[in-house]
């Protein structure tokens, strides 16, 4: 077992959770699957620069072989644009949840709490409960 | 260099008056129309300085590479012609700004209008001095825009949005063609600049490409000058406020399209294609404009199809490919503008003191208002041509170059056709003057109100009206210094001699003239009979036709763009995922060869496996239990520490620190959003569609693993790494490589990022501080909390730790901003570890107590953080280095040691603002709605108690 298998399977497994989590109906299991995708971007674009331990890219005078710090440097920001990008799609989710009472990706009316609504979805109409 | 620093500014002024007007949106009329007539008046006196030059035959001009990979050069140059037009523009402008100052009424947004005005002023501007057919494209897609703006300044009005949108439409769809034609010329002629191309017109009219050329340029112009048959959006323009009109119908924007066909008449004239093509386009537009002009009972419409008519007698002109056509056609363009401008101008001096601007209603004006009928009369004389005036004289040439194009072939068609157009000018002009001013009033309502306007209104109508008459008195004094230069700069051989007068004797082009001003005569005796049959004949209308165009199109569209593309996000991402695994699978069969590489790797220890599993069933967790939605946020904090631990094996703190930053952050975002979002919602999802759906997941989890794998056991070619790791001490001043290059190699990639991320931050907060009201606001005012909460809102505990831990956290961030240049650090993991320190006390004393203390605000965080990159970076240009390149030294101070100081800490500085600003700007506005939804609830629920 190498460090380079467990890498490319979690990639791998990353992939097929955020894709599976992606063509789902409701927009907060969207915002999950792409949060898992982004790891596995960031991972894939990491891994690019190949595995290396204990020799991070602090340059201390000798020639010895670093870690690559390009890709490094391109999934830090990366990271940081996810966590833009996710709050984003999340905020827009919620947004069109509380324009439409309705999580449904595409804005369907659909059920949307399990014990029967604490927030409906015309919320004047059902004062009789 | 003064001779380009005088061009650009000529160019550049009416711009900065926009802007300057923009920026002073709220202060009073006088001072945007100061700025407005100062730039014109700045421009023409530029224009005044470079006359002599200019029209003594040099030829100023000063080019500056722009984008020299597509041949786009800012290069700019005043020929006689250009200076001419630009003097109308700028002349006209001017009055036009002044008269607009009188004419616009109380309450109108004047900021707006002007800066408008003047957007649309350098647009024609640039048209006119552009040496560089790229860059008078720019420009001309740019009067078409500010010509939008203008058309529908009045946006309440209906006919004012749909006259706006049918004049973009044309315009634009024409400017679409004229692209293709100049991109076209340019390539046949080698070159795109101006100056080039106006010499290679053998070679380009030898080109098979020609036709294509010709045809696309000449729908350009077309579009523009309302050409037959685009003349129809011209007259739906008139919705627009009169000194609009009197500016873009006279002198400027339908005159774009004539100053092209004159700007490349060396190049495309003389063909029999052009020949035929622009003069018989150019003679039916003269022929209809004038025909419904006799009939129509607006005073602006009326005007509208005169500017139709008379620019169809200028393309005409031009289409003769003769020397002396074209010297009329410029003479032409200078009377018209004057006249045309004077007629609008009066015309809305009418509409001004009598409310309405029917013909039918208005009569015996001159009683009223002697002063404008003075003026309104001698223009509609000038539009005549009659006698002193310049009008005439430009029109006696018109009919004596039609009679010397038709003489050759014996085209007597022509002649006689132009004098019917002559004859139809007469009649309208008179019909306008004599109906407007003269005779008895037809209505009592508008004339009780008529009265002189103030000097304000009619001082730019009769300035222009003096002009008009002074060309057919001096010609030769006024008119011949410009037009002999321009004709010359037009067909690009030497400037003819020029025999300007009112008189030369009895000749056939009298004799025509005479027989026009007859038939005008007859016509507007006649004219209840000819309108009584003009009305009774079924003529199409050219809005309906437009509107059912635009219609077709429109639903054509609809159901291309529905068959192509479903409006359901599931079925598109299927497809996505679809196509592109199958496109990875497609290329890895092409490719052959073995899966995995034969680069060693590295055996894992026990623990590295452990966390890989726990990465495994962490993810096979939230994919199996998605719904139970507070039970996968913790999963997938799971998963990024996993991640981030992969980040400290593999040699890269600096991802770990942030990975973990902004795990804890995402988290935060998450749980506050899932505080208003359904928190275990009933499965939508059918067996079959989740089956599908797992075997496309599977399947995309093999192909990206598989990449990922024969990535791994492969090794890199030569990495640019070496590059960053050799020079990031020595040119960097640190030895954090990964930071160095964040800031510095690749600082223009991270000024990029970091706007991205405050758009992000901005956005965030305009879909949430927006739902205060309508449908979101009705829902976030009866939300009930779901969850159980805790008795005590902030457990004293929490509040006391979070206080205390607040200095030093934010200790640790400055502590790793520091050191982020040599060491793990810098100013993304600062940014989020402070904003973490900030929202610790959010959570702990709620918002209301932390957002009262907060010592900034967000906006102003990410605005300072981008202009305090982008000044680095500008600093850098400055000092005459390429943009954000950076610069280090090291210094001692005592007790301390020594130290370095490096511009790109600047940078990192802006990066930590910025990023700080946007994470605070979501987190903060999240949990605001969030409050207020509490505190809606809490109110509710005491109320209901009571």
């Amino acid at each position: 077992m190498t460090y380079e298998f467990l890498v490319a399977s979690a990639i791998g497994v990353l992939v097929a959770g955020g894709t599976y989590l992606c063509l789902r109906a409701r927009t907060f299991a969207v915002v999950l699957g792409l949060t898992l995708l982004s790891y596995a971007v960031n991972l894939f674009l990491f891994a690019s620069g190949r595995l290396v331990i204990g020799r991070p890219p602090i340059w201390d005078g000798a020639i010895a072989p670093y870690a690559d710090p390009l890709p490094q440097a391109l999934v830090l920001t990366a990271i940081v644009i996810t966590f833009g990008m996710t709050a984003f799609v999340v905020v827009l989710a919620l947004r069109s949840f509380l324009e439409t009472g309705s999580d449904h990706v595409d804005g369907d009316k659909v059920a949307c709490d399990a014990q029967d609504g604490l927030m409906k979805d015309e919320p004047s109409r059902d004062g009789e409960s | 260099m003064a001779i380009a620093v005088t061009l650009l500014t000529l160019v550049i002024l009416p711009f900065a008056a926009a802007l300057a007007i923009a920026l002073l949106h709220g202060a009073p009329r006088r001072v945007h129309s100061a700025i407005a007539s100062a730039a014109s008046a700045g421009g023409l006196a530029i224009l005044a300085m470079l006359a002599g030059p200019v029209l003594g035959g040099a030829t100023p001009s000063a080019t500056w590479a722009w984008v020299p990979s597509l041949g786009l050069d800012l290069a700019l140059m005043v020929d006689p012609l250009g200076w001419i037009f630009a003097l109308l523009i700028l002349g006209i402008g001017l009055l036009v700004v002044i008269f607009a100052h009188a004419y616009l009424h109380p309450g109108e947004d004047t900021g707006r209008f002007f800066a408008s005005l003047m957007l649309f002023q350098g647009a024609m501007l640039g048209i006119v001095i552009a040496g560089n057919v790229l860059l008078l494209l720019v420009f001309w897609e740019l009067t078409s825009l500010a010509s939008f703006l203008l058309i529908g300044f009045w946006q309440h009005k209906p006919e004012a949005r749909q006259g706006a949108r049918m004049a973009l439409a044309v315009t634009g769809g024409g400017g679409l063609a004229l692209i293709g034609g100049l991109v076209l010329l340019g390539l046949v002629a080698g070159s795109f600049d101006l100056a080039t191309i106006l010499t290679r017109g053998e070679a380009v009219q030898a080109s098979p490409l020609y036709p294509a050329i010709l045809t696309l340029i000449l729908i350009g112009c077309f579009t523009k000058s309302a050409q037959f048959p685009f003349h129809f959006w011209l007259p739906h323009a008139m919705a627009a406020p009169t000194p609009v009109s009197a500016y873009l119908h006279s002198a400027t924007m339908v005159k774009a399209g004539v100053f092209l066909l004159a700007r490349l008449w060396p190049v495309l004239a003389g063909t029999e294609l052009y020949t035929i093509t622009v003069t018989s386009v150019g003679l039916v537009t003269m022929l209809l404009g004038a025909g419904v002009a006799l009939f129509r009972h607006d005073l602006k419409s009326i005007l509208a199809y005169s500017t139709i008519s008379q620019l169809g007698m200028l393309v005409m002109l031009l289409g003769f490919s003769l020397e002396a056509a074209a010297m009329a056609a410029v003479l032409h363009i200078l009377n018209h503008a004057a006249f045309k401008a004077a007629m609008f101008m009066s015309a809305g001096i009418v509409e001004h003191e009598t409310g309405t601007r029917d013909i039918r209603r208005l009569g015996g004006l001159a009683k009223a208002m002697p002063i404008t009928a003075l003026i309104a009369t001698l223009a509609a004389a000038a539009m005549a041509g009659l006698p002193p005036l310049g009008g005439f004289i430009s029109k006696e040439l018109v009919l004596g170059e039609a009679l010397a194009f038709a003489t050759p072939d014996a085209l007597w068609l022509i002649p006689a056709l132009v004098t019917l157009g002559a004859g139809l000018s007469v009649g309208y002009s008179l019909r306008l003057a004599g109906h407007l001013f003269f005779g008895q009033p037809r209505e009592a309502e508008p004339f009780a109100r008529a009265h002189e306007p103030g000097v304000g209104l009619w001082a730019s109508p009769a300035l222009l009206t003096t002009l008009a008459l002074l060309l057919g008195l001096v010609p030769m004094l006024l008119a011949a210094p410009l037009v002999g230069p321009a004709t010359g700069a037009v067909t690009g051989r030497t400037p003819p001699e020029l025999d300007l007068g009112l008189w030369h004797g009895v000749n056939l082009a009298l004799i025509l003239s005479v027989i026009a001003v007859a038939g005008g005569v007859l016509l507007l005796w006649q004219h209840k009979r000819l309108l009584a049959a003009w009305e009774r004949a079924p003529l199409p209308d050219a809005k309906l036709i437009f509107d059912r165009v635009m219609r077709l199109a429109d639903r054509w569209v609809r159901k291309a763009i529905v068959a192509t593309h479903r409006p359901r996000l599931q079925t598109m991402l299927l497809a996505s995922f679809g196509v592109t695994i199958a496109l990875v699978i497609d290329g890895a069969l092409a490719g052959g060869g073995t899966l995995a590489g034969d680069r060693p790797g590295i055996a894992a220890s026990v623990p590295g496996i452990a966390a890989w599993a726990l990465l495994v069933a962490a993810t096979a967790a939230v994919v199996l239990d998605a719904r139970h939605r507070f039970r996968a946020l913790i999963l997938i904090s799971v998963i990024g520490l996993v991640v981030c631990l992969a980040f400290v094996q593999f040699s890269a703190p600096d991802l770990a620190l942030t990975q973990i930053a902004v795990e804890a952050v995402s988290v935060l975002l998450l749980l506050l959003a899932l505080n208003l979002l359904p928190k275990q919602p009933p499965a939508l999802s059918s067996a079959p569609r989740k089956g599908r759906d797992a075997l496309v997941a599977i399947a995309a989890g093999l192909a990206v693993g598989g990449i990922a794998w024969a990535m791994l056991t492969r090794d890199p070619g030569a990495s640019i790494a070496a590059f960053h790791l050799a020079n990031a001490k020595t040119g960097g001043g640190g030895t954090n490589v990964v930071n160095v290059i964040l800031v510095d190699f690749r600082g223009f990639d991270t000024f990029g990022e970091i706007i991205v991320l405050g758009i992000a931050g901005l956005s965030i907060f305009a879909l949430l501080d927006t739902t205060a009201t309508g449908a979101a606001g009705a829902r976030l005012r009866a939300w009930r909390t779901d969850l159980p909460l805790s008795p005590e809102r902030h457990p004293m505990m929490l509040v006391a730790a979070s206080r205390i831990i607040l200095p030093l956290t934010l200790t640790v961030g400055i502590f790793l901003f520091l050191r982020g240049h040599n060491q793990p650090g810098g100013g993304f993991i600062a940014a989020l570890v402070v904003a973490i320190a900030f929202l610790v006390q959010y959570l702990a004393a709620g918002f209301d107590w932390s957002d009262a203390r907060k010592p900034f605000g967000e906006h102003r965080l990410i605005g300072w953080g981008i202009l305090l990159a982008l000044a680095t970076g500008l600093g850098a240009m400055v000092l005459g280095a390429p943009f954000l390149t950076s610069w280090f030294d090291y210094f001692k101070l005592p007790l301390v040691g020594t130290f370095e100081l490096a511009s790109a800490m600047l940078f990192d500085a802006g990066v930590f603002l910025t990023v700080l600003g946007a994470v605070m700007l979501a987190l903060a506005q999240l949990s605001h709605i969030g409050m207020r939804a509490a505190r809606a609830a809490a109110r509710d629920s005491g109320r209901r108690g009571a």
